[in-house]
């Protein structure tokens, strides 16, 4: 099983990069290659050049900068999992990198792969919405900028990346006194990835909930904000009444839900509720006092 | 192995494996040869369909490309069709042409339309997408049932109905005993269909010999020699001029039984080419292209006393064949099902009809259990609804109607004779290792906590150790089913063990070994079983229907008992004394009283080889043949339980706990055994929980990968726990019985069962498999909203 004939290249840096993507026809940028591939080689995907971004030095660092944490686009998910500086700082984001695909998977996806490829059953995605990342991209001529999380995300395998754009980096808040967090997902027995996948973090004070973000995968063709939720329990103590009140309405956030052989849409949209009401348990059972 | 240490019974670690586990495998698509070109295999899109036209004119100019060939090509060269080796008897069985490369019509998707050849796999790859095909898309049916109406479209057009065969079984008055019941209880099962996926996909080489008319076909085989035979009837090469090789095989499960088109495929395009050529499939062709297994639709009826006395079980099932009959598609949804619709039970009387059906999709054929699984589920799950009915405990209604136990043979309703069972001590075993009655105890406080916890319980017996060869003549097999052994001992003592059948993961290298040293007293590492090859071993029918270890060992058997009535003879001609005053033990041949004055059994072998100083009239050598046909098929039997609970808000399973006790008569190598056991409940409960091959209504498969089709993960499973009791059959000397398929048996209604029982206190009574989370969400809301 092997993919149509393409030609290949290895840049040394960022500019080179988005140069050949912009210069060379049909060109595809490469990371892990764990989503590209496959498609590849069913021939489902037959790009005519494949621009590998894994040689690049320095994409893949994880630092502290002031109140976020920086993530290079080429930290494999096993890099981010092992982070110290993650697993101190926020520790949803190590957690979430720990339970992706499979250890094969992890060894070789990396963050920014993950992102700009924007698979509604992947994890980051959702993690990205809720805890409020910028991801930052270099485009043609050098030229770089910042896009929210909220922006990004646009569809299923669709993102506000324009033609020519890497991501180079993803920077997300670190974790505050007072916040809790979790991530609660569904499994598909077969692939492994999210069927549903909720993302929540809250920030309780005096006993009662000031802040809470919560973030659904794989019910739509992108990650949602469950705002109702989020509304719902702000003010709140949160009591298991609270949160089942708020997980009841998950749903109205969620239109249009995608379905496949194994899981509705309806069955989904149900999960979602599920899954918050258990996130939000878990993220309040762990916020920090 | 020490010398103290009988090898029967112990768990001698596997003789093949340092090799397997350190990459040192030789699996046919690790072979290749001098000038040899690969095949690809251009299939079709469409489930059915007529071909209009192959264009090859782009194919043929790409670069390493050496010729792309068709059906029409084929049959021009004198192939013929892929023969079926299993026609039903008693039945109007229809045997629709099977071309190996499709000539005018596809009938389901990864159907052949051409095969391209070239220098390099990638190059053959790239050409076959420039295959053109037009296709003119016909009616489609994927359902059993459904192609039997009127209307459905005709995947042949010469077999009405798309009906291939209609079978029944009977025995005792059906009628009469559903007038008298108290309770009649049924249901519509759909034993879903299932994709083998065994690790290593198929594949073959063919290395065509010019000068000497013959060829040689590795292959991922079970069974060589059917291959041979199969192999001289559609290529025209008479048998003795084919070499058929089955190398290291990663797995089969049934799906490397039958004799495939691409079999057939490779040898025509090496005898054109005049190279070797070799085809390996890819993940997704192993999904198109090797068989699946079950897919019936089952509408079932069991009638009792209102004490829970079984009267009578009856059924009408529709087996869905797929577009071609595969070597013994019809064998599998008739005598390995119907007949054992007895179970471990006394049901007097038993009628099932078997409509055999195609269908525009892959041929289905046997799968791990084949037949037997099916069969057992319809019972198991037909005894739990009667015991629900009159809120019986289900280990009550099944010790009530057990078979009691039997040494000499036991006729249940169906004509089968059983060969021993004494099902209660392994009943007993099961509850005990369980913790039965406290179990229960606590999932009724668990329940009155709401929590669905559920317990599954069956006690089931199989047919396997196929078989004897006057039955499978007698059920129309087109072969024998008895094996042959050749022990040959080495002027070192070292042995040379050949055998007919073909083990691909079993474990028998070491088995066999066992027997030998146990028999003979050589250590186990000095015994090299050979197989797979039949241009080295003697005649043999192959592995699969859990036969290796009860067949063949009656072979191996023989030619021991001869090798020891041999060394007899050597042995006190040696000695100078009376034959009758010789005795054997543990690999010393002595006069009786004077052990330490013996002869090894290697003094004894290098005699033989060196014939310096033979007993008169006994010839040179240490070697001896035997062959075995078995008097009548092994019965194993066990009782396995499972805990299961079901979260009632996702409808997600946990698989709690699992208890099997099986009874495989005498036990060789206990490891092995646990390891089949252990693999067959796995394949079972995947059945019931994950497993499920779909197609739509235009006959596309939708679980075409191993990303939508679940196969269990490890991580799924709890940890067995495992008992066994040992009950001998007098079929076979060594008094075993085979135990490759009974995990699947037993698992596959065990498992359901726990899973309704953990939903019975929500009204729920029916969920198609795979038991998915939505399926069970979406049953306890209907039942919860007074539906169901």
């Amino acid at each position: 099983m092997q993919t149509a004939p393409f030609d290949y290249y290895r840049p040394d840096t960022v500019g080179e990069a988005v140069d050949l993507l912009t210069s060379v026809e049909g060109a595809r940028p490469i990371a892990g290659g764990h989503s590209l591939l496959p498609a590849m080689k069913l021939r489902v995907a037959n790009p005519a050049a494949l621009v590998d971004l894994g040689r690049i030095p320095g994409l893949g660092e994880i630092t502290r900068s002031g109140d976020s944490l920086m993530i290079g686009a080429l930290a494999t998910h096993a890099a981010v999992a092992a982070s110290e500086v993650a697993r101190a700082d926020c520790p949803i984001l190590s957690e979430v990198a720990s339970h992706i695909g499979d250890p094969q998977v992890r060894n070789r996806g990396t963050i920014g792969g993950s992102l700009a490829h924007a698979d509604p059953a992947a994890d980051y995605p959702t993690l990205m919405r809720t805890i409020g990342a910028t991801i930052h991209v270099t485009g043609p001529g050098g030229a770089e900028r910042s896009i929210s999380a909220d922006d990004f995300f646009v569809d299923i395998f669709t993102t506000g990346l324009a033609a020519g754009e890497l991501v180079t980096a993803v920077e997300v808040p670190v974790m505050r006194a007072g916040q809790g967090s979790a991530y609660v997902k569904h499994r598909h027995p077969a692939s492994s990835y999210a069927v549903v996948g909720v993302a929540a973090i809250v920030t309780v004070d005096g006993g009662s909930c000031t802040a809470a973000a919560i973030g659904i995968g794989g019910v739509t063709g992108k990650p949602e904000r469950a705002a109702a939720a989020e509304a719902a329990l702000v003010g709140q103590a949160p009591t298991g009444d609270a949160i089942a009140a708020a997980a009841a309405t998950v749903a109205g956030d969620l239109a249009n839900p995608i379905g496949d052989l194994y899981a509705s849409g309806e069955f989904r949209v149900h999960l979602a509720s599920v899954l918050t009401k258990r996130a939000l348990a878990d993220a309040f059972g762990n916020a920090s006092a | 192995m020490t010398a103290t240490q009988r090898a029967f019974g112990s768990s001698v670690l596997r003789l093949e494996d340092p090799r397997l586990i350190t990459g040192k495998g030789r699996f046919t698509d690790n072979l290749s040869r001098p000038g040899m070109a690969h095949m690809v295999v251009v299939r079709s899109p469409y489930a059915h369909a007529l071909v209009k036209r192959v264009d090859a004119s782009a194919a043929v100019g790409m670069p390493g490309v050496l010729a792309v060939y068709t059906g029409a090509d084929m049959a021009a060269a004198g192939f013929g069709g892929i023969p079926c080796a299993w026609v039903v008897p008693d039945s109007d069985t229809r045997t629709p042409e099977h071309p190996p490369i499709a000539i005018d019509t596809v009938r389901y998707v990864g159907d052949a339309v051409a095969i391209v050849l070239a220098e390099s796999e990638p190059q053959a790859r790239d050409a076959a997408y420039a295959v053109d095909v037009d296709y003119e898309t016909l009616g489609v049916v994927v359902n059993a049932k459904a192609a039997t109406e009127d209307g459905a479209p005709l995947v042949h057009d010469d077999v009405p109905g798309n009906q291939c065969f209609h079978w029944t079984v009977s025995g005792g008055d059906v009628e009469a005993a559903f007038s008298e019941a108290d309770v009649v209880v049924g249901e519509t099962i759909l034993n879903q269909r299932l994709i083998p996926t065994a690790m290593e996909p198929r594949a073959a080489l063919a290395d065509w010999d010019s000068s000497m008319e013959s060829v040689t076909l590795w292959v991922t085989s079970q069974n060589p020699h059917i291959a041979r035979f199969l192999l001289s009837l559609d290529t025209g090469i008479p048998e003795h001029k084919i070499r058929v090789v089955a190398p290291d095989v990663g797995g089969g499960f049934g799906s490397k039984i039958p004799h495939y088109p691409e079999d057939s495929m490779v040898i025509f395009a090496s005898q054109k080419l005049d190279r070797p050529v070799k085809w390996t499939e890819t993940r997704s062709e192993n999904y198109l292209a090797t068989i699946h297994g079950r897919d019936h639709v089952e509408e079932v009826e069991m009638a009792a006393k209102s004490d829970g006395t079984i009267l009578g079980l009856r059924a009408k099932t529709w087996a869905n064949l797929g577009a071609y009959l595969s070597t013994a598609s019809t064998g599998v949804p008739t005598i390995l099902h119907g007949l054992m619709l007895s179970g471990a039970y006394n049901i007097p009387a038993i009628h099932e009809d078997v409509y055999g059906v195609f269908t525009n999709t892959t041929p289905v054929d046997a799968y791990r259990g084949a037949g037997r699984p099916e069969a057992t589920f319809m019972v198991e799950r037909l005894v739990d609804l009667v015991a629900r009915e009159l809120s019986m405990d289900p280990v009550d209604i099944r010790r009530k109607n057990l078979i009691e136990p039997f040494t000499e043979g036991h006729e249940v309703a169906t004509g089968l004779i059983y060969d021993t069972g004494n099902y209660e001590p392994a009943l007993d075993q099961a509850l005990e290792m369980f913790g039965y009655e406290e179990a229960r105890k606590q999932q009724a406080e668990a329940r009155a906590k709401g929590r669905l916890v559920g317990i599954g319980v069956v006690t089931y017996t199989e047919i396997c150790g196929l078989g004897p060869s006057e039955v499978a003549g007698a059920v129309g097999f087109g072969g024998g089913l008895w094996e042959s052994a050749i022990v040959r001992f080495h002027p070192s003592g070292k042995v040379h063990l050949m055998v007919g059948v073909s083990p691909h993961g079993q474990g028998e290298a070491t088995t066999f070994a066992q027997i030998v040293s146990d028999q003979l007293g050589v250590a186990t590492e000095d015994v090299e079983v050979i197989y797979g090859d039949t241009d080295q071993t003697p005649m043999g029918w192959g592995t699969y229907g859990s036969r290796t270890t009860p067949v063949a060992s009656g072979a191996i058997m023989g030619a021991i008992e001869e090798l020891k009535e041999k060394g007899i003879k050597i042995a006190a001609h040696l000695l100078e004394a009376a034959e009758a005053d010789v005795e054997f033990h543990d690999g010393v041949f002595s006069v009786k009283g004077s052990r330490e004055e013996g002869l090894s059994i290697q003094d004894i072998v290098l005699a033989a080889n060196t014939a310096w100083n033979m007993p008169e009239g006994v010839d040179p050598g240490f070697e001896a043949s035997s062959f075995f046909n078995p008097s009548n098929f092994v019965y194993p039997f066990g009782t396995h339980i499972a805990q299961v609970e079901v979260d009632p808000e996702t409808g997600e399973i946990e698989f709690q706990r699992y208890v099997a006790v099986d009874d495989c008569g005498p036990i060789i190598n206990p490891m092995i055994v646990e390891g089949q056991i252990h693999g067959g409940i796995v394949q079972g409960a995947a059945q019931v929980l994950w497993e499920g091959a779909h197609y739509d209504d235009d006959g596309n498969l939708l679980t075409g990968s191993l990303m939508d089709y679940a196969i269990p993960k490890a991580e799924f499973l709890p940890k067995f726990e495992l008992g066994k009791t040992e009950t001998p059959t007098p079929v076979n000397p060594l008094g075993v019985k085979g135990v490759g398929e009974t995990g699947t048996i037993g698992s596959t209604p065990t498992v359901y069962n726990a899973v309704m029982d953990a939903l019975a206190p929500l009204g729920v009574k029916q969920v198609h498999m795979p038991l998915t989370p939505e399926r069970l969400w979406r049953a306890m809301r209907e039942a919860q909203q007074g539906g169901n």
